[in-house]
């Protein structure tokens, strides 16, 4: 049976693992690459790396973190951040990544999943949407949920599918941060909306939220940082948890 | 021991290298005919469509001289799609090693919406055939991502069930061939890739 999947996110800045709330009080949390490996051994399904760096130079020192990710890791990893045109991606996958995620540039720009998902592949291309609810209406907003945009999420996720996203990234921006759970119930809509899987993100704070996820949100992935980071949760022990709940997990 | 990883516009090969070399395993990729036919071991990778890097292979001839290989071959993802005799993916007739169609996933409004397409993520194998298989348990779990699949039949070394009970492996005298990414698929990943560099031939 297909397992649920346990994903762990990476901010990445200047080459470093950080983590902090709403880009204050960044606390470098250590090597990427050793972080990596760890969750790795632990059970991690995939993980997620995400570059937070504007500068040019970070860039650079991005692709180079992603080559001895590359090296070091023998699951499936996702690179995000700044990637706005082709060539941009074709620099992190000749790197060695397995999968890019794109946000705002997609937003922007739609019909760059149309032109990733030709040259690349739908496996390739993971569409990461943050959306924010206001009175039951969910928009979909860009540069950390800071500006909204004219797109609504569930036309958006069902438009990222038809151009050739080959997975959907769905983070509410009402519950991330918050530890109160994910958005299960749009996640389920979702769900059911959509034929390509679909990772959940924002909100978990316990193992509960995460099993929560996979049968209230009928979500394929559960992505979570700062849980994982602070050791709140043991990717070994949400594990036995999730499988003595029915959960299939690996 | 010389080890070639068949070059070709493959999205995986550098993934394939880097899991070899965490073996300890430098492989050689290349597109040399006369390399390939003096390899001890050959890997054939693959992320890609069907039609196009079919045509490729046959532009570069290297479709008769993977047939004609007599060594350990390993096919990997649409490597081992490749191998079947004929896709739906661009409806494209392929090298025949293994007696086995390529059909695209389908998913009929009675299914469950747990089902997605690609089938991707970590599942389960069983009926574990091949010395490939040495050391791993029935229902291991292995990493796929795929939206075709091979039927299953009599070179099936091992079966996964998504929708459908399909080849997750594939093997027939020196041709061996696995849906998923050894590369990508942990330490279990990592035993079948040992397993095939260490065959008795």
């Amino acid at each position: 049976m297909l397992a649920k999947r346990i994903i762990p996110c990476l901010d990445i800045r200047d080459g470093q693992t950080v983590k902090g709330v709403n880009f204050v009080n960044i606390i470098n949390v250590g090597d990427p690459v050793e972080l990596g490996k760890l969750y790795a051994e632990q059970g991690a399904d995939e993980l997620v790396f995400l570059d937070i760096t504007a500068t040019h130079e970070g860039r650079k020192t991005f692709v180079e973190l992603v080559k001895r990710i590359a090296r070091n890791l023998d699951i499936p990893f996702t690179v995000g951040g700044g990637i706005s045109e082709i060539r941009d991606a074709e620099a992190l996958l000749a790197a060695g990544a397995d999968k890019i995620s794109i946000n705002s540039s997609a937003v922007r720009n739609p019909q760059l999943i149309d032109d990733l998902a030709r040259n690349f592949g739908s496996q390739f291309v993971v569409v990461a949407i943050d959306a924010r609810e206001v009175h039951d209406y969910w928009t979909v907003t860009v540069n950390g949920g800071r500006i909204p945009t004219d797109k609504e999420l569930f036309s958006w996720a069902k438009e990222a599918e038809s151009r050739g996203a080959g997975e959907i990234l769905f983070t509410s921006m009402n519950h991330d941060g918050t530890k109160n759970g994910f958005a299960n119930n749009e996640l389920a809509k979702l769900s059911d909306n959509l034929t390509i899987p679909l990772i959940a993100s924002g909100g978990a704070g316990s193992m509960e939220h995460f099993a929560d996820v996979f049968t209230l949100g009928k979500a394929d992935a559960g992505l979570a940082a700062s849980i994982f980071h602070f050791h709140e949760i043991a990717i070994p022990d949400l594990k036995h948890y999730l499988r003595g709940r029915g959960i299939c997990v690996r | 021991m010389k080890v070639v990883i068949i070059k070709y516009n493959a999205g995986n090969i550098r993934s394939v290298d880097f899991a070899l070399q965490r073996l300890g395993v430098s492989a050689l990729i290349t597109d040399d005919h006369d390399e390939i036919r003096s390899a001890d071991r050959i890997i054939f990778p693959g992320v890609g469509e069907a039609s196009t890097t079919m045509s490729y292979l046959a532009a570069h001839k290297l479709d008769t001289l993977i047939c004609d290989l007599r060594q350990p071959v390993l096919g990997v993802c649409l490597g081992l799609q490749l191998m079947c005799t004929h896709s739906e993916e661009g409806d494209t007739t392929c090298l025949g090693i293994f007696p086995e169609k390529v059909r695209k996933f389908e998913l009929l409004s009675t299914d469950s919406s747990s089902f997605k397409i690609p089938h991707m993520g970590w599942n389960s194998v069983s009926d574990l055939k091949t010395p490939l298989f040495s050391g791993i348990s029935e229902n291991d779990y292995f990493y796929f991502v795929h939206s075709f699949y091979a039927t299953a039949g009599p070179d099936t070394a091992a079966t996964c069930d998504y929708l459908i009970p399909f080849s997750a492996a594939l093997q027939r005298d020196n041709f061996y061939a696995t849906q998923f990414h050894p590369e990508k698929s942990g330490a279990t990943g990592a035993k079948i890739l040992s397993n095939f560099i260490n065959l008795n031939v």
